[in-house]
């Protein structure tokens, strides 16, 4: 076992602020809907406002981020071993096998978590982004009397960004879980707060039963 | 471990900098401080009336008073005379009926009916002397009553039962020489007291405005701005702006808040944007009918109840009226909370001899309006139900003769019996009456515009945006955050996050079982 500097300081503090926006936003964002009780309407409408605006600034610096370093890359899914990612979460972890794909600084992703935050990164947050700003300026057109961009009512908006609240919601608690899956219970939740994690060296490798997934990056 | 603190320090600041620049907002809201200076000045009367020697001639009637007046102020009785206050009646388009003269003079309401065969009563509140049927003269200019809207000595009354001549106490030099801007008092002494009583008919209009506080009127708080009626109903040549859907059915000559308040008066602009959709009144009148009762419901069915040969009445423990032999039973309401509606400020009316489907519930005035409507806005209504008379065989509203003026003429309040008064209130309106009658189920609907509340006071978000008894339950045609939600998706969603829920625990009991088992075998 090596120690490793996995995640970068930028790449954590976007991570955690990513995690408090999301919980605050759900918070919030529930209250909005109707299902909950906590700040009071008129203060979860301006919480929720202005978390929504500090998210999106998040937003535009992650999406640098992720371009400048290219890390963007780690989250292309992939098909293989997605079954044996699974089936270890079905099966293995309880046998205590080892994890069939190898963690590394150049791959730092499973298939599953490849796919499921391509997902999130790809699809439900440039949803929940898009729906948001028409839920918040929907009307504002008028008001400069730009009548084509005029949207009609809020329903199909809101309906959108209540499903994909409830997807986030969801991920947020599986996440949560999933934390604990890594090399001991707590080594994932260590890595994303000091960046440091133990990850298997070269020599390691020969004892995983299952290929490693190959890594996508090259320096 | 420096180069991340700095980091973070360089994007908060941004961070900060960013949200300052999105909040940004005017320190002062100087419009509002404009207008309390602006109604703080009172004009002074630029004449003092006491010392004209045409008003120094002893009056001995009324109308020599209008001549006084016309004879230096000439021309403007014809303006009164083009005025609705005048002619109770003013030439509308009402969609589906077309274009018609309806007001006071023809349109029944659910309260007292209507005037005809009634006017000796009910015109005491015509600005004219001597209107006492369908007959009076609206071109005679010596009839028009200047002091009704221009006394301010607060001592003009018109006489009970007089057709609009003025009480026998009043002393017509005296009032003529203190004449001048309309106060309160002159508007009110007959708008707050529509239907018969203070508070009866508008819910919003009613004696405490004589002399109200801040809480009641922020405008027309004594203690305030002060404001009179006529510093908003302005008027042009005698018209006056401003206009109520009981008598009226276009979109014109309409008092609106934004005259000084502008569009979009908030500092907030999700406040603001709820203008587009949502009429001032809704939020900042959140309870009409503050200190008296207003009439929500009036059953004339159960009128005509006689003790020993005797009409009677019934008050409740409050004092108030809640049966009377010649009018029937009552429900009153104090503090009310309004209704709300779509209203694009066009109305329709039932008119004299329109039809009627006695198991429906007739609307006597229909406010128009709806969410997909651009010109349409929320607004707060006062809805009063009651049970009027209508004709069983030609199935329309019955015009009843009410009043007595001569005896034996048929006025129910003198002789209880619905067949005379029926037929003798049907002739003055020109429709047959088949002799058989019934009870209908009616509406109306009234605007709530005054009563204006601190804006402490004005209505909270939540009061609309919640699931259950919001103030805007039953305003549909919209998605209402907090109170509308997608029943599959709310349902779908709580599902799958409780599946979620199930299978991280599931999965980590089993876990934790599987790790004890093992370190057990070890």
């Amino acid at each position: 076992m090596k120690r490793e500097y996995v995640y970068r300081a930028f790449e954590r503090f976007w991570h955690w602020m990513q995690a408090m926006l999301i919980l605050f936003l759900g918070i919030t964002g529930f209250e909005i809907h109707g299902s909950i009780r906590f700040f009071g309407y008129d203060q979860a409408v301006r919480y929720h406002n202005t978390a929504a605006i500090s998210f999106l600034i998040l937003i535009v610096f992650a999406i640098f981020w992720h371009f400048t370093t290219g890390e963007w890359r780690q989250y292309l899914p992939t098909w293989k071993n997605l079954r044996a990612q699974a089936e270890y979460y079905v099966f293995g972890i309880f046998r205590n096998a080892p994890h069939p794909t190898k963690k590394t600084v150049l791959s730092k992703l499973n298939p599953l978590q490849k796919l499921v935050y391509a997902g999130l990164k790809a699809l439900v947050i440039p949803v929940m982004v898009v729906s948001g700003l028409l839920y918040m300026f929907y009307r504002y057109p008028h008001r400069y009397e730009v009548l084509g961009l005029n949207v009609g009512g809020l329903e199909v908006i809101a309906v959108v960004h209540t499903i994909g609240a409830f997807l986030l919601v969801s991920f947020f608690v599986a996440h949560l879980y999933l934390i604990t899956t890594g090399r001991t219970v707590t080594s994932n939740l260590k890595a994303m707060i000091t960046g440091y994690e133990e990850l298997p060296e070269e020599s390691d490798e020969k004892k995983s039963s299952v290929e490693a997934n190959e890594p996508v990056l090259t320096k | 471990m420096k180069r991340i603190f700095f980091g973070l320090m360089v994007f908060g600041m941004v961070l900060g900098m960013i949200m300052l620049a999105l909040h940004g907002k005017s320190t002062e809201s100087t419009p509002l401080a404009k207008l309390n200076e602006q109604y703080a000045k009172k004009t002074k009367a630029s004449v003092d009336h006491s010392m004209f020697q045409q008003l120094k001639k002893r009056f001995t009637k009324p109308q020599e008073v209008t001549a006084a007046c016309i004879s230096c102020h000439n021309g403007r009785h014809t303006e009164v005379m083009q005025s609705t206050h005048w002619n109770w009646e003013r030439t509308e388009y009402i969609a589906g009926k077309g274009i018609r003269a309806i007001g006071k003079r023809n349109v029944l309401n659910n309260y007292c009916i209507g005037i005809s065969g009634n006017q000796q009563s009910c015109n005491r509140c015509h600005i004219g002397y001597g209107y006492s049927d369908a007959s009076f003269n609206f071109s005679d200019s010596l009839n028009v009553d200047c002091l009704a809207c221009h006394d301010n000595s607060a001592t003009y009354v018109k006489a009970i039962d007089g057709a609009g001549m003025p009480d026998k106490s009043v002393d017509l030099n005296f009032v003529a020489q203190r004449v001048g801007k309309p106060d309160r008092t002159n508007c009110g002494t007959c708008h707050f007291f529509g239907g018969g009583g203070n508070n009866v008919k508008h819910g919003d209009l009613e004696q405490a405005l004589f002399d109200p506080t801040r809480d009641v009127d922020v405008h027309m708080a004594s203690a305030g701005p002060d404001m009179q009626c006529v510093d908003c109903h302005t008027a042009q040549k005698h018209q006056m702006l401003g206009k109520m859907y009981s008598v009226s059915s276009m979109n014109r000559n309409r008092v609106e808040c934004e005259h000084c308040h502008s569009a979009m008066p908030h500092a907030d602009d999700v406040l603001n944007e709820h203008t587009y959709k949502v009429a001032c009144q809704t939020c900042h009148i959140p309870i009409y009918a503050k200190v008296n009762p207003t009439k929500l419901n009036w059953d004339w069915s159960t009128a005509g109840k006689l003790k020993n040969g005797e009409p009677y009445e019934e008050k409740d423990s409050s004092g108030t009226d809640i049966y009377m032999s010649i009018k029937g039973s009552f429900v009153w309401g104090k503090q009310l909370k309004p209704d709300y509606i779509w209203f694009n400020g066009t109305a329709s009316h039932y008119l004299l001899g329109d039809t009627l489907d006695p198991s429906k519930v007739l609307e006597i005035n229909t406010l128009y309006g709806s969410y997909d409507d651009p010109d349409s806005k929320i607004y707060p209504v006062k809805i009063h139900r009651a049970k009027q008379i209508y004709d069983a065989e030609n199935k329309y509203l019955i015009q009843p003769k009410l009043v007595e003026v001569k005896a034996g003429d048929g006025g129910f309040w003198k002789e209880f019996n619905w067949e005379r008064a029926d037929e003798e209130g049907m002739k003055q309106v020109h429709l047959p009456y088949s002799g058989q009658y019934g009870f209908v189920e009616t509406e109306m609907y009234w605007p709530i515009n005054h009563m204006v509340s601190l804006k402490e006071q004005s209505v909270q978000c939540a009061e609309c945006h919640t699931r259950e008894n919001g103030r805007l339950a039953r305003v549909g045609g919209f998605y209402m955050p907090g109170r509308d939600y997608s029943t599959i998706v709310d349902r779908l969603g709580v599902g799958v996050l409780i599946l979620t829920l199930i299978g991280v625990i599931l999965h980590g009991t089993a876990r934790v079982v599987v790790y004890r088992k093992r370190k057990d075998v070890k």
